[in-house]
């Protein structure tokens, strides 16, 4: 009875248990090399992923163009929290993203973590993106919690001055120009392949 | 045939112990002019004191010194009754209010699908406690039979040998005879009602008239009783005044959330939905404050609507104290419960993303959402809707950024890279909007994608931009 009840303790995603990867629950990302590093092989599902970038326009969102595209496929829908610029549903078509299932939500300042919070905890929606503005590490709990909650992917980008932070969320990456990405943290791995620069560059 | 009746013997206090009086105080319900007030209803403590119906106000306050006398509110203990026959509407379509203080329904035709009258009484009672009604249930083959019965035997089925008993134990006063035969009965010795039934009938007749006549071949069911059938309304409105000024909406939220379980309850009865509805916050000056609250389908279940109320009250600044609420719904149409099929998931996704947008839109307005979606058209900024409705047209074209910039802006960049370019866009001279522009994908020195354009044909001069290929 005590095995079971140990084997029980051990499959939970919580407990570290050095290099040897927790099982998660992903989605392949679409690029093979970061699939290859991710634990579960790609965006952890039910958990916050943190994206930092120094400015727009480094490829942050082609990044996750590959399961966005792949969602768009299914009934969810994918939300876009106070995104900075309009979401050009042209070029989603020539990134085979069905701009149908993008539905975006204008709001701004704490209105728009509200309703982050409100869209992860749902469970209706396939994916959440949103754009925090000078949200702090509670606040940043509170989407990770709401992320455990709906059971979706959930993204966050935030400019890159906020890296030495601490944060709650499950992963944290940083988008250099040319999709070079930096894991800064990743639940399931140990902190010195987080450091390492995973290139994917097949975009 | 079988009726069932419910009778509410208590139903004016009851009503007044939901709008907030004490239910173990002594207190009394009056009614009539100022020089003649007379008790209406009196609480359990009240009557505990001797106090009871008719008296005048001075009589009773005479037996009690510390009794508490509010208005009779006939306008709310009819709303009531509505709301009891209502939840009698989901078991039968022949429901009547045929005593101020009873509601009658048949049940024979229905008793089957319910499962017989023990399940079909439980959920009955459950219902009207929940309401906070005392109540009381009796089932016979005549609605009067019925009404006596739930006078004198609760929740017990009349059958042809219980009708016997009932008859012989009832008395005059008890039998809803008019007052002035039963008196005239009691002077010539008669006090129960088969003693009645036993004389000759062309005798009482000749005494009494046709009325008492007819009045009994109704309760042994010699004569046909119809009931008057009973319709719900077609339109909900409930509200109440406060007792003192109120200045933050938490202090509204209890009552609001028994008026929308009254409102979920009508609906229900009804078969339909809201889709729609006003909650009004009266002021004791100026003009009420009215939210409308809406939804994506229609909706009837209470935790829901109050939630979607709670969200807009939040939001409101209240400027002068609050006296009142009221809550109207006028457009109720039918509702079509989304069916979680064993083998299809996405109704309930379905539901529960509607039930998401009703709290977005609630909270931050109905403009929230948009889904912006692609058009026929060659100039960037004309090749995106986001009008509801709008289809979907599709133009090939060269590589286009997922960020769009409002309006262009110059780019702040002082040696942008060109990477690819340049795409000659220049259309829309039938519309006055003319664009010719050479449109080219550029490095920024920090690395970022720009796409931004020159002038048609120019080959320096300031950039703009456009959008970023994020």
């Amino acid at each position: 009875m005590s095995a079971v009840a140990l084997q029980q303790v051990l499959r939970d995603p919580r407990i570290w248990r050095g290099p040897q990867t927790a099982a998660v629950v992903a989605e392949a990302s679409g690029h093979a090399h970061l699939d290859a590093f991710l634990p579960g092989g790609g965006w952890p599902l039910g958990a916050l992923s943190e994206i930092l970038i120094e400015a727009d326009g480094l490829g942050e969102m082609s990044l996750l163009l590959p399961v966005l595209a792949r969602l768009s496929e299914g009934e969810r829908p994918i939300v876009m929290v106070d995104p900075p610029y309009l979401p050009y549903p042209v070029a989603f078509a020539q990134g085979k993203l069905r701009s149908a299932r993008v539905q975006v939500l204008k709001v701004r300042g704490k209105d728009a973590w509200w309703a982050a919070e409100q869209c992860l905890a749902s469970a209706a929606c396939a994916a959440v993106l949103c754009w925090p503005q000078g949200i702090d590490e509670r606040g940043l709990r509170r989407l990770q919690l709401a992320a455990e909650s709906g059971r979706c992917l959930a993204f966050a980008f935030r400019d890159q001055r906020h890296a030495a932070q601490a944060s709650p969320a499950a992963l944290r990456l940083r988008v250099h120009s040319g999709l070079r990405v930096q894991v800064l943290k990743c639940r399931g791995r140990t902190a010195t392949s987080a450091l390492a620069l995973a290139d994917v560059s097949g975009l | 045939m079988l009726y069932a009746t419910i009778l509410l013997p208590d139903l004016a206090i009851d009503g007044a112990i939901l709008d907030g009086l004490d239910a173990s105080r002594a207190f009394v319900l009056i009614d009539g002019p100022l020089q003649r007030r007379h008790v209406v209803a009196a609480s359990n403590a009240a009557r505990a004191a001797g106090i009871h119906h008719g008296q005048s106000l001075a009589a009773a306050q005479a037996l009690l010194r510390s009794l508490h006398a509010a208005p009779f509110d006939a306008e709310a203990t009819a709303r009531l009754r509505a709301a009891v026959a209502s939840i009698a509407y989901a078991y039968s379509e022949q429901v009547a209010i045929r005593e101020t203080d009873a509601v009658t329904l048949e049940i024979g035709a229905s008793l089957r699908y319910f499962g017989g009258w023990p399940k079909l009484a439980r959920s009955l009672r459950r219902q009207l406690r929940r309401l906070g009604l005392q109540h009381r249930l009796g089932v016979a083959a005549t609605p009067l039979a019925s009404l006596l019965a739930a006078a004198d035997r609760d929740g017990r089925i009349i059958d042809d040998k219980g009708m016997r008993v009932l008859l012989r134990d009832t008395p005059l006063a008890g039998a809803r005879l008019d007052a002035r035969a039963v008196t005239m009965l009691e002077a010539m010795g008669l006090r129960r009602l088969d003693e009645v039934l036993a004389l000759p009938r062309a005798g009482l007749r000749r005494r009494f008239g046709a009325d008492l006549m007819d009045h009994l071949d109704r309760l042994v069911g010699q004569r046909a009783d119809p009931l008057q059938p009973w319709r719900p309304a077609e339109q909900f409105s409930a509200g109440l005044e406060l007792d003192a000024e109120v200045h933050a909406t938490a202090a509204i939220l209890f009552p609001l959330r028994r008026y929308l379980q009254q409102l979920a309850a009508f609906l229900s009865c009804r078969d339909g939905g809201v889709q729609r509805f006003e909650l009004s916050l009266l002021h004791s000056r100026g003009e009420p404050t009215v939210l409308n609250v809406a939804m994506a389908s229609p909706e009837r279940d209470a935790q829901r609507l109050f939630e979607l109320a709670r969200l807009k009250l939040d939001r409101v600044e209240v400027a002068s104290p609050i006296i009142g609420l009221r809550v109207r719904a006028d457009e109720l149409p039918p509702f079509v419960p989304l069916r979680g099929d064993l083998f299809e998931r996405s109704a309930t996704a379905l539901n529960s993303w509607q039930a998401l947008t009703d709290r977005l839109r609630a909270r931050l307005g109905d403009e929230v959402l948009m889904t912006p979606i692609e058009q026929a058209d060659h100039r960037p900024e004309k090749a995106w809707s986001a009008a509801p409705g709008a289809r979907v047209g599709h133009i090939d074209c060269g590589p286009r950024p997922l960020w769009l910039l409002p309006r262009p802006i110059p780019l702040r960049d002082r040696a942008p890279r060109v990477l690819s370019g340049p795409e000659r866009i220049e259309s829309g001279w039938w519309d006055d909007d003319q664009a010719g522009r050479d449109y080219y994908v550029l490095e920024t020195s920090l690395g970022q994608r720009a796409w931004a354009f020159r002038e048609a044909g120019q080959q320096h001069g300031p950039w703009l931009l456009h959008g970023w290929f994020a």
